[in-house]
């Protein structure tokens, strides 16, 4: 094993609506701070709000993540909110796969026999049933069912069936919306990273075993001489396996790389489903269009420069907030 | 019931008690309600039977149609009431109680409190340690399996602890005469409301029995509820409680009692759409602003409640409501997330979590349960499938109960491979052969019929436990047989009489005894959504009207040419086609009686804009947002427009028929304005009521006489005297002018006599000082021209218009002069209607949105 150096990361997730009209009254919910973890610190993290806020409040929500709300009781025509943190992430990837438990066994402590269960099994059925996005047929179970053979450990059936949907669906941003449904996903056999993941779940739980969803960014690297690009990135999601034994229990895949999160993913949330967490959720009164234009940078600290233009921008951004 | 002559008197009730209970058959697979299995009257059945025994059967028919008649006028339903469809059911009530004596329930009573008390403390539980769980005494599935769990509510500690405000059971007899508890109600229960309009009506059916029997009252049930939930007020300073209904509006299958419970509880009825949040605190958008809202009393569904965190693509909730709520700002009864306990599955882990929880037993058992997601459980179902009922775990399941040995074949294959595949999401229950009493036959004279019965029974929070109320909403099932009862398959309700051996409360909820400083003069709290459909109540009362006046004009006028098409005829038609109440007619077809001619169309079909039908659709439907201010004969009123509409919709109308019909609706239409003038008292919300009306008789008027004037053609002998008619003047014309009409009295009448209610001036001077009135009141100037064009109109030169020749109207400047000053007129009247809906209305249409952003 070699030794644990943590990698560090600037990040700045921007989000602009452009509401082409005045919006009178305005409520938003923000899950964009990032979550503590056993193998991720939190450097420094900063919410910045265009225009001012005439309300807020900082919490947590029911699965532990960092929650922000935000009201507008003035007309605005707009609305920018920018998160930047610094996070360090340290090497976690999982060995041994083969040595989690198998499948069945796990699927069985976590059925119900009323006799108390174990505190982190009891943690774990939280996401193990339905949820909004997560709807369970049986159908879900069988398209996972030849990745879990008999007495597969559980880590080794996951990874199988993340490689199963990496192999057999097609990275379409056309081909979906937040709200297309799990079975729709699988039988277009097309979509984006949150379908991978809603997708991937479903199986786990339709086979009696738990899985939430992660949300968060990821590294990615530019073409080899090219510069980083502001704003190139987008957030993205994965999914985590209960493995009792493994790490702090449970273990992330993720579907749309076909890899095993290690450092070069960033977490902020966990939940359920997207439902639970999605980064930016409100509702307006008034307003035309409410297209939001979503911007997220991430940049390694030690590897290089912050991309050219960043550092204005980041310093421009408090102080041009204007009072409605 | 005098001891004169005992003997002769036994004798003949003997006979006639066998009369009653001719077809009345007893089962021994069914309790009796009223009576033993020997066949005797039960003793507290017994006086009640002996009256029924003696009413004269024709004095019983007239006590069946009193029934009828008070759902009827009362509008009491259970469905929607202006529903686009046209479908509405009235409530069906059996006027016979279900008596229960005073014993009995107060063992029952105290089952219901304790299952109270008990599912609170696990909704307290649930939403915040988990104790139940972690000790495995409930299935997570049960709980995190639901999508009636609302985890953003998780770690909220409700005002007082209280998550359970209201709480209803419906409960049911066995064979032995024990009560069992059928299904839990924690969401937002419904039926009190009905329980209590069914009393009104029982306790005046059977008046004698009611004060003999000493029927516990209900009104003490009620008062409980309003200071249970005044108590978990977060008043500040001298803050009064500010307790408000919300409901999900007319289209929720219990509006009427949403409606009802408002007025007798005297808690505002308000939609989503009338609350707001700002920061941490919630209100009420009213004509003066906001006012601070302590207590929602929700008869809306949790999951409804908060679209920014909750179920996001509703428009009926609060946003940002959670937030007020975890500040403990107000009182949400039921609590949000609360509905998750009406799940079948759960009952069966009910005992063993009381006696946990409290070291109590449960006082009333539940039907035998066996929840699928427990391995022995589902063999039992698989092996006893016959025996038992099959429903959903979770209430947000749509799915009906299955009786198993009514499902065969394939359906019965399908549904058992459904519960293997996901055993969780089922729930068995043992069939229960519900007890039985006595309705009375409406087919027969004087006969029992034995009907299944049960009952639902309710309980409110107060600050000293659980209130239950003596009493409840009894239903049977319409069939000897009938398994389910169920009001939305066509079950009928009974009330439900507990007697008393002490004293019998005297309170009432209905004349409260108040001091002067409780006297209320204005109308506090009047909702900007109550203000702005009661505009539009006075707008679409005063278009049906104008619209009903042109169609009987235009009809009667077609009907005396034996249905040719004269000059008059012509003229009247190109105007109503101007105005909109008549679509673009085609030019020759030729018109036929009983045929679907445009005129008849224009009356009748609802789906045509500008229709009398769609106007009087648009009318009831904002009558039916502001039923709980509207009184009960003013109510009548609107419902007997209403069964006029739906009774012509199915029925081919002749064009005389529709002049009948026309007539019909016009005297309905008067007694409206009847209740409007003369019953309603003069607050804010009436006056927006009459201004609505004002500026749609204005606008009618003034673009009638204009297009009037502007016509070619008008020469006809009879135009001016359907333009008199059409605005009801013709026998003021007539009683001043013995002659002919001609065009400067008529305008004279029409435009410029400030003692006519249907002339221009008239309605454009009150209109003018209602807004001089709101400059007052409300410190508000609406900025209108209506004062400057009114002085011009005042100054007309009338003499202008005289020696005018019949028809050449077109070709005379000075009445294209005033023409132009009426459509000013009628323009400023639009100006003042958008100004009033900026500034005080919601914009029931302008609904919030969700936003999204990855």
């Amino acid at each position: 094993m070699m030794e644990k150096e943590p990698v560090r990361y600037h990040v700045v997730h921007q989000t602009t609506y452009d509401y082409g009209g005045n919006v009178s009254l305005s409520q938003q919910q923000l899950h964009l701070s990032p979550r503590i973890l056993a193998w991720q610190r939190i450097v420094e993290q900063n919410i910045e709000v265009t225009p001012t806020p005439t309300w807020r409040r900082d919490g947590d929500d029911a699965f532990g993540n960092p929650v922000t709300w935000i009201a507008f009781h003035v007309p605005h025509d707009s609305l920018r909110i920018s998160s930047v943190m610094s996070v360090e992430v340290i090497p976690h990837l999982p060995e041994n796969l083969e040595t989690s438990m198998p499948w069945e066994e796990l699927r069985d402590r976590l059925a119900y026999t009323a006799v108390p269960p174990e505190p982190e099994d009891l943690d774990a059925t939280r996401f193990l049933f339905e949820s909004a996005h997560v709807r369970i047929k049986h159908e879900l179970a069988d398209y996972a069912a030849d990745c879990f053979p008999p007495e597969t450990p559980v880590l080794v059936g996951a990874e199988a069936l993340m490689a199963k949907i990496f192999k057999e669906f097609k990275f379409d941003p056309e081909a979906t919306t937040v709200s297309t449904p799990v079975m729709e996903v699988l039988e277009k056999k097309r979509g984006v990273c949150q379908d991978f993941a809603h997708l991937m779940i479903a199986c786990l739980r339709a086979l009696g075993l738990s899985a939430r969803y992660v949300s968060g960014y990821l590294l990615t690297r530019p073409p080899p001489g090219k510069p980083r690009l502001i704003g190139a990135d987008a957030s993205h999601a994965w999914v985590s396996v209960y493995a009792p034994g493994f790490g702090d229990n449970w273990v992330d895949f993720d579907p749309t790389n076909n890899l095993l999160p290690n450092t070069e993913h960033i977490t902020i949330a966990v939940g359920r489903d997207f439902g639970d967490i999605s980064p930016l959720r409100g509702i307006i009164l008034g307003g035309g269009g409410a297209e939001p234009e979503v911007e997220v940078t991430v940049t390694p600290l030690d590897e290089e420069e912050l991309p050219e233009g960043l550092e204005e921008r980041l310093s421009t951004l408090p102080e041009e907030a204007e009072k409605p | 019931m005098s001891g004169c002559e005992p003997a002769l008197q036994n004798v003949n009730s003997g006979v006639m008690a066998r009369t009653l209970l001719a077809i009345y058959p007893q089962s021994p697979r069914r309790f009796d309600e009223m009576l033993t299995s020997d066949g005797e009257v039960r003793p507290h059945w017994r006086k009640f039977f002996e009256h029924l025994d003696q009413v004269d059967p024709e004095e019983m028919r007239r006590r069946l149609e009193f029934v009828d008649r008070r759902i009827q006028e009362n509008g009491v339903t259970y469905n929607v009431y202006a529903d686009p469809s046209g479908a509405d059911r009235p409530w069906a009530l059996d006027p016979l109680p279900l008596i229960i004596p005073p014993e009995e329930w107060a063992k029952v009573s105290a089952a219901v409190a304790q299952r109270a008390k008990v599912l609170n403390a696990m909704l307290a539980d649930l939403y915040g340690e988990q104790k139940l769980l972690a000790d495995g005494l409930l299935p997570p599935s049960l709980v995190f399996g639901q999508h009636g769990f609302l985890w953003p509510c998780h770690g909220i500690k409700p005002i007082g602890g209280t998550w359970l405000h209201n709480y209803a059971v419906d409960l049911a007899r066995s064979p032995d005469g024990k009560w069992w508890v059928i299904a839990d109600r924690t969401q937002a229960p419904s039926g009190a409301g009905y329980a209590l309009e069914n009393r009104l009506v029982v306790s005046q059916v059977f008046p004698d029995m009611f004060r003999d029997l000493n029927v516990q009252h209900l009104a003490d049930f009620f008062h409980d509820q309003q200071d249970g939930l005044a108590a978990l007020a977060p008043v500040e300073g001298d803050e009064q409680p500010h307790i408000v209904l919300l409901t999900p509006g007319p289209y929720n299958e219990t509006y009427f009692e949403h409606a009802y419970l408002s007025r007798y509880l005297g808690f505002p009825l308000v939609e989503g759409q009338d609350l707001t949040v700002r920061g941490d605190t919630l209100y009420l958008k009213t004509l003066h602003g906001l006012e601070r809202v302590h207590v929602i009393l929700r008869r809306q569904d949790d999951d409804y409640c908060d679209p920014l965190e909750l179920r996001g693509a509703s428009a009926l909730g609060i946003p940002g409501l959670l937030n007020v709520i975890r500040a403990g700002r107000v009182t949400v009864a039921n609590a949000l997330g609360s509905g998750m306990l009406s799940s079948g599955a759960i009952m069966g882990f009910l005992p063993a979590i009381c006696r946990k929880l409290f070291g109590e037993e449960l006082l009333m058992p539940a039907v035998g349960t066996w929840w699928c997601g427990e391995k022995p459980a589902l063999e039992y179902v698989k092996k006893n499938f016959d025996d038992l009922v099959i429903k959903p775990s979770y209430p947000t399941q749509r799915m009906d109960p299955v009786f198993g040995f009514e499902l065969k074949g394939a359906a019965r294959v399908d549904l058992l491979q459904r519960i293997e595949a996901r055993p969780h999401a089922y729930v068995a229950q043992e069939m229960v052969n519900l007890s039985q009493g006595p309705t009375w036959s409406r087919s027969h004279e004087r006969r029992l019929l034995a009907r299944p019965v049960g009952l639902r029974a309710y309980a409110v929070a107060t600050s000293s436990g659980y209130s239950v109320m003596p009493g409840g909403l009894a239903r049977v099932a319409t069939g000897a047989g009938t398994r389910i009862i169920s009001m939305q398959r066509g079950g009928a309700s009974k009330d439900a009489w507990v007697l008393t051996d002490g004293p019998v409360s005297a309170f009432t909820m209905l004349k409260p005894s108040l001091g002067v400083r409780d006297l209320v003069r204005e109308g506090a709290n009047l909702s900007s959504r109550v203000v702005e459909n009661l505009f539009w109540l006075g707008r679409y009362s005063e278009r049906f009207d104008d619209s009903a006046r042109l169609l009987r004009v235009t009809l009667g006028r077609l009907v005396e040419a034996g249905g040719g098409r004269t000059p008059v005829v012509a003229t009247i038609l190109e105007l109503g086609k101007q105005l909109g109440v008549l679509p673009k007619p085609e030019e020759d077809t030729p018109v036929v009686a009983g045929s679907d001619h445009i005129l008849l169309e224009a009356i009748y079909d609802p789906k045509q804009p500008g229709s009398l039908a769609s106007n009087i659709r648009s009318l009831l439907w904002s009558a039916t947002h502001v039923r709980e201010r509207l009184s009960l004969d003013h109510w009548h009123s609107l419902n007997r427009l209403q069964r006029e509409q739906q009774a012509a919709l199915k029925a081919h109308p002749t064009l005389t028929e529709a002049i009948a019909f026309l007539d019909r609706v016009l005297g309905v239409s008067s007694s409206l304005t009847g209740f409007a003038m003369d019953n309603m008292t003069r607050d804010d919300g009436w006056r927006f009521l009459i201004i609505g009306r004002n500026l749609e008789r204005l606008s009618f008027l003034a673009k009638t006489i204009s297009q009037f004037v502007r016509m070619p053609k008008t020469n006809a002998p009879g135009n001016l005297e359907w333009l008199l008619e059409l605005s009801d003047s013709i026998i003021t014309y007539r009683s001043r002018y013995s002659r002919l009409p001609e065009l400067l009295p008529v305008l004279d009448l029409l435009v410029f006599d400030d003692s006519n209610p249907h002339g221009v001036v008239f309605q454009a001077s009150m209109l003018s000082r209602y807004l001089e009135r709101m400059a007052r009141d409300l410190d508000d100037y609406s900025g209108s021209n209506l004062p400057d064009v009114l002085s011009r109109l005042r100054a007309f030169d009338l003499a202008s218009l005289e020696d005018i020749p019949l028809g050449e109207y077109v070709n005379c400047p000075s009445c294209l002069e005033l023409a132009d000053l009426l459509i000013e007129l009628d323009r400023s009247a639009v100006k003042i209607s958008e100004w009033l809906g900026m500034r005080y209305f919601t914009h029931v249409g302008d609904v919030s949105r969700q936003t999204m952003a990855l």
